[in-house]
């Protein structure tokens, strides 16, 4: 029962998403013909000297640049249903090759921070509720209003001065050591290299649900079945072991699924700082660069990336809601 | 009872005082900022080879650059900068939120059009939508703007909307509507005064965000050009100095910038306990 409704309630948004996904292209797509690059040009690059008035004539029609804006659409539409998603003017490869290799890069980036991030505030949360009004309270509510006012950027800065040129404990960026073949790069090597971006993200990202959590067990202490505990003699952690933990921790797993876009942001800002080779330093490079045909599917990567963490976020809600789960409504 | 009414009253008072304290000594800060940055010459930050790279002192509270400009005043001019970007996206989008928002209440079409306009734009990672609108529109300050306001407006939307759902059901607008008053005596007379302090609010906190991303989208290289101190500007240009160890190039321009963020953060949050006190 609980399975089928978590079907119906997948097929639904994925429903809904495909429509969104279908607004985002088009969006993209007009906003991108708006734009004053010229396609030509920003093709050739430097070689825009060379190339005689009569061959860019012929690559403006090759390329169908000259059709009307809604043929060109449905040409790219056609293109990007059968997973041809252009080439690359930076890379000068396949977009979908690009962004399978840099997803992965961003993946593992995203995927340490997220976790270190969930695990440090729901901990940092956790110890605010249950010490609400103290000093420890305080302090961890500063710490999360400041970091909610700083700039993931600066903060990547800072950790690279302090702990790469001072400290000389990590590398100062990229993603693997320099003049090292790829095969011969070993899992150290990348942990070290991913070590301080994903420091940065996790220290921005905990502010969010370390101030849902605090509220989240706030409501929860603030509930009968703790005052009957709390009247049998249950106290710190056994109180929070039998009843805190397992009402607050699928509240904050799940809100730090839809969490998803600013991690996202943020991993677009660390990786730039550390020359970290991932989506985040490919879509900048993409935008600085000229080059549509990546960024346009960087953006409906991102949007996907989004959607799947909503998706998860509402599936978790689905199943820890009785209400849902008896089939009451969806 | 009437004990209880009146103890009640003066803790109101007190903490009322309190706020206002508190939004005094922000706006005096704003003040600082805002005024003080306009006051900057082009005499004071400009390039003196003879102070180039020194580390904070009395005279350059902030350091020097490898120009010899001094820190202090070009962190004062970019908050300046950032803070007349924020003010105009801030306000576009509050001006959008508004009209959606207004939108919304009109009908349900409308109301599910302003819903599916929310839920795309909330789909793509804002960094993500600002980087392609910056990109379209060919970057510099046109572009921050833009993206800015074409991004922030759906928070405040989505708050403004429940808002006038919950006020079009109250019995004197009904009571306006059955004595056939048109729609916009409606909108100026029962909508526009009671929204006025969520606008007010939802405006100020929208700073926060957006000086944010206007620092975030001139760092990666979208935004405004590299002649103007931006901090977006500052702080990339200070990552070619880190290897000579100029830190107070990265630490005193972000410090600054948390600084002015936090302010205009707190004092949305003051404002909105000062309007709807619990």
């Amino acid at each position: 029962m609980l399975a089928f409704h978590i079907g119906k309630f997948i097929l639904k948004r994925t429903l809904k998403f495909v429509t969104l996904l279908f607004a985002v292209v088009v969006l993209t797509f007009m906003l991108v013909s708006l734009s004053p690059v010229d396609p030509i040009q920003s093709y050739l690059g430097a070689e825009m000297m060379v190339v005689s008035e009569e061959q860019k004539e012929e690559i403006a029609e090759y390329y169908g640049v000259n059709q009307p804006k809604l043929q060109q659409f449905f040409k790219w539409l056609k293109m990007f249903l059968q997973g041809d998603l252009g080439t690359s003017l930076v890379y000068r490869q396949d977009v979908l090759s690009i962004i399978q290799e840099k997803f992965v890069a961003s993946f593992a980036l995203m995927a340490l921070s997220w976790s270190m991030a969930g695990i440090l505030g729901y901990a940092l949360g956790v110890i605010a509720g249950m010490n609400k009004g103290t000093f420890a309270d305080r302090a961890i509510k500063l710490y999360c209003f400041v970091l909610a006012s700083t700039p993931t950027f600066w903060i990547a800065i800072l950790l690279l001065i302090v702990f790469s040129l001072w400290l000389g404990l990590f590398p100062i960026g990229l993603g693997t050591p320099i003049g090292v073949v790829s095969e011969q790069v070993t899992w150290l090597d990348r942990l070290k290299h991913i070590l301080l971006p994903a420091a940065t993200l996790s220290v921005i990202g905990v502010s969010n649900i370390t101030l849902h959590t605090r509220q989240k067990v706030i409501d929860v202490l603030d509930s009968e079945f703790i005052r009957f505990a709390r009247a049998k003699g249950e106290e710190g952690f056994t109180l929070f072991k039998r009843h805190v933990f397992r009402n607050t921790l699928f509240p904050a797993i799940s809100v730090h699924f839809a969490s998803f876009g600013e991690l996202f942001g943020g991993a677009i800002l660390a990786e730039q700082v550390f020359s970290y080779p991932g989506l985040g330093l490919a879509i900048v490079q993409a935008g600085l660069n000229s080059d549509v045909p990546l960024m346009m599917g960087i953006v409906v990567f991102s949007t996907f990336f989004v959607f799947i963490g909503n998706l998860l976020a509402d599936v978790l809600y689905t199943m820890i809601d009785l209400r849902m789960k008896n089939g009451e409504a969806i | 009872m009437k004990y209880h009414s009146i103890s009640f009253g003066t803790r109101m008072a007190i903490s009322r005082k309190g706020l206002l304290l508190k939004l005094l000594g922000l706006l005096s800060l704003f003040l600082i900022f805002v005024i003080g940055g306009s006051f900057i010459g082009e005499e004071q930050i400009e390039a003196n080879m003879s102070q180039k790279n020194l580390g904070p002192s009395i005279r350059h509270l902030f350091g020097t650059d490898w120009l010899g400009r001094d820190m202090f005043f070009r962190t004062l001019s970019g908050l300046h900068l950032s803070f007349r970007v924020g003010l105009f996206s801030a306000a576009i989008s509050t001006l959008i939120a508004l009209i959606l928002s207004l939108l919304s209440s009109y009908n349900k079409y409308f109301d599910a059009m302003v819903t599916i306009l929310i839920d795309l734009l909330l789909s793509i990672p804002h960094l993500v939508t600002l980087i392609l609108i910056a990109f379209v529109l060919g970057g510099g300050v046109k572009g921050v703007v833009v993206g800015i306001a074409l991004t922030h407006w759906p928070s405040l939307t989505r708050v403004l909307r429940a808002e006038l759902m919950q006020m079009k059901t109250a019995e004197y607008v009904q009571i306006s509507k059955k004595l056939g008053k048109s729609r916009i005596w409606m909108v100026r007379n029962h909508f526009l005064p009671q929204i006025l302090p969520q606008l007010l609010v939802g405006f100020i906190l929208l700073f926060p965000h957006a000086i944010l991303h206007e620092s975030a989208i001139t760092f990666l290289g979208f935004g405004l050009s590299p002649e103007q101190p931006a901090i977006g500007i500052i702080l990339a240009e200070s990552m070619k100095y880190l290897t000579a160890g100029m830190w107070w190039l990265v630490l005193f321009p972000g410090l600054s910038l948390i600084l002015m963020v936090a302010m205009f953060e707190a004092m949305g949050n003051n404002f909105r306990k000062m309007f709807n006190p619990q």
